[in-house]
């Protein structure tokens, strides 16, 4: 059985006849050939693989490609605007907030989704929103030097 | 990892859910899918066609009807984490929701696909046997209520019946004199719990008039603890009442065990962590 899916990713639309057992995780990465979003664990653990459905964060690896059928999806690519690197891309950049950088696309859509819902975040809430992300070189201090540095740019911004 | 190959419905109304149901009696039904994807694609379940019932409207919202508070089955951990009525109406399914999963997970985990799914690790179960929930099955028989303390049968076992859907959740308006808490010891890596205890007191003048003590993680399946609930009633819920009666409240023998927390790891984190629940709740209660 295939199933037609409508899913527009980065603002873009893409029409594709999928077997229903296709996860997002690989209809992203192999379909549409987007391979910024990463597989980590393959078991909805460490994060790897969050990209935003409809404004928040999910971990791709954890839903099938027809749930995504008619959402919005936001992945890394599709952060940057123009050549400029959003605020928090610029912010991992900055504070040193990755070192081989594996996990760095989910760290980013997780605290996305964080900075959306509270824009002045706390560094203990901070950590409590990127639970569910996994980095194993930085011991997450820079990475949350980096979604503070970014909270700060969008407030100015705004 | 891919789960085996399936045939997928969508149903967009509760109508077409429970006829694609009886057209495919073999179907799982998909909600959020955060409890049952990571078992297909580990194959520990196979099913061969899945219903999505995710877009249907009418299984989400949360309203309140006189004293009971109605969630829809299609609610996510989020919405029941963040929902400024639930915090009034009934603030200990917020701060159960907050302790589920991590982020991401909360945004697609729905309230009735984890009950109906009943890992025995889940958090929501402690807290409907605490609240004394009654959940809502619709089927080709038309509809019933299950009490949480019916619906827990097992391991992954519920006493929905083939063809029937989970489609609301009732729990009481937490009054005045009431406290709550939920206490969790998370496994590190899967923040399952490996204990997690909820508890609900009714508090009068400074005396215990009713407890109800939920508890997952440590047997499975979810349970009261109804030796303690008897043991407090018509007690203070002062730290040596409470510590009295919550020592070896609990046997190993029919607990989980596992390399991570023997049987009589988790029974010790019975009794510790439904103590502290207890004590937040009584200070709460006032």
């Amino acid at each position: 059985m295939k199933v037609p899916v409508t899913v527009t990713v980065n603002g873009q639309v893409y029409q594709r006849e999928v077997e229903p057992r296709l996860l997002l995780v690989h209809f992203i990465r192999e379909v549409l050939g987007l391979t910024g979003t990463h597989v980590g664990c393959d078991t909805s653990q460490c994060g790897a693989c969050v990209v935003l459905m409809d404004g928040k964060a999910v971990k791709s690896c954890t839903v099938f490609a027809v749930q995504a059928d008619g959402a919005q999806i936001t992945t890394i690519e599709g952060l940057a605007r123009n050549g400029q690197l959003h605020p928090l891309q610029e912010g991992f950049w900055e504070m040193h907030g990755l070192q081989c950088g594996f996990c760095t696309p989910g760290m980013i859509l997780a605290a996305y989704d964080l900075l959306q819902r509270n824009p002045n975040p706390t560094d203990e809430e901070i950590r409590h929103a990127l639970e569910g992300n996994y980095c194993r070189c930085t011991g997450y201090h820079n990475i949350v030097r980096a979604v503070r540095y970014a909270a700060e740019k969008l407030r100015v911004q705004a | 990892m891919y789960p085996a190959s399936f045939n997928y419905y969508r149903a967009m109304t509760l109508q077409e859910a429970l006829n694609l149901l009886r057209q495919h009696p073999e179907a799982k039904v998909l909600a959020g899918g955060h409890s049952l994807i990571p078992l297909m694609k580990l194959r520990l379940a196979n099913p061969p066609a899945l219903v999505d019932i995710g877009r249907i409207a009418e299984l989400k919202g949360i309203r309140r009807a006189d004293g009971t508070v109605v969630i829809g089955a299609l609610t996510t951990h989020r919405e029941v984490e963040f929902s400024e009525e639930l915090k009034q109406w009934c603030p200990l399914l917020p701060e159960v929701a907050a302790h589920i999963g991590d982020p991401p997970v909360r945004n697609m985990g729905t309230i009735g696909g984890s009950l109906a799914h009943a890992d025995p690790a889940a958090d929501y179960p402690a807290a409907m046997l605490a609240l004394g929930a009654t959940m809502k099955a619709v089927g080709p028989g038309g509809e019933r209520m299950i009490a949480a303390d019916e619906f827990f049968l097992g391991m992954l076992t519920t006493a929905l019946q083939p063809g029937e859907i989970l489609t609301e959740v009732h729990v009481p308006v937490l009054g005045k004199g009431t406290g709550w808490a939920y206490e969790k010891f998370p496994h590190p890596a899967s923040r399952y719990a490996v204990v997690g205890v909820a508890v609900v007191v009714r508090v009068e003048n400074g005396i215990c008039r009713e407890a109800r003590i939920g508890i997952t993680g440590a047997a499975p399946r979810a349970f009261r603890a109804t030796n303690v609930e008897q043991a407090l009633a018509g007690k203070r819920l002062d730290e040596a009442t409470v510590r009295a009666a919550t020592e070896n409240m609990v046997s190993p023998e029919g607990l989980l065990s596992d390399p991570f927390a023997s049987a009589a790891y988790r029974a010790h984190l019975c009794a510790v962590l439904t103590r502290r629940a207890l004590l937040r709740a009584a200070e709460r209660a006032g």
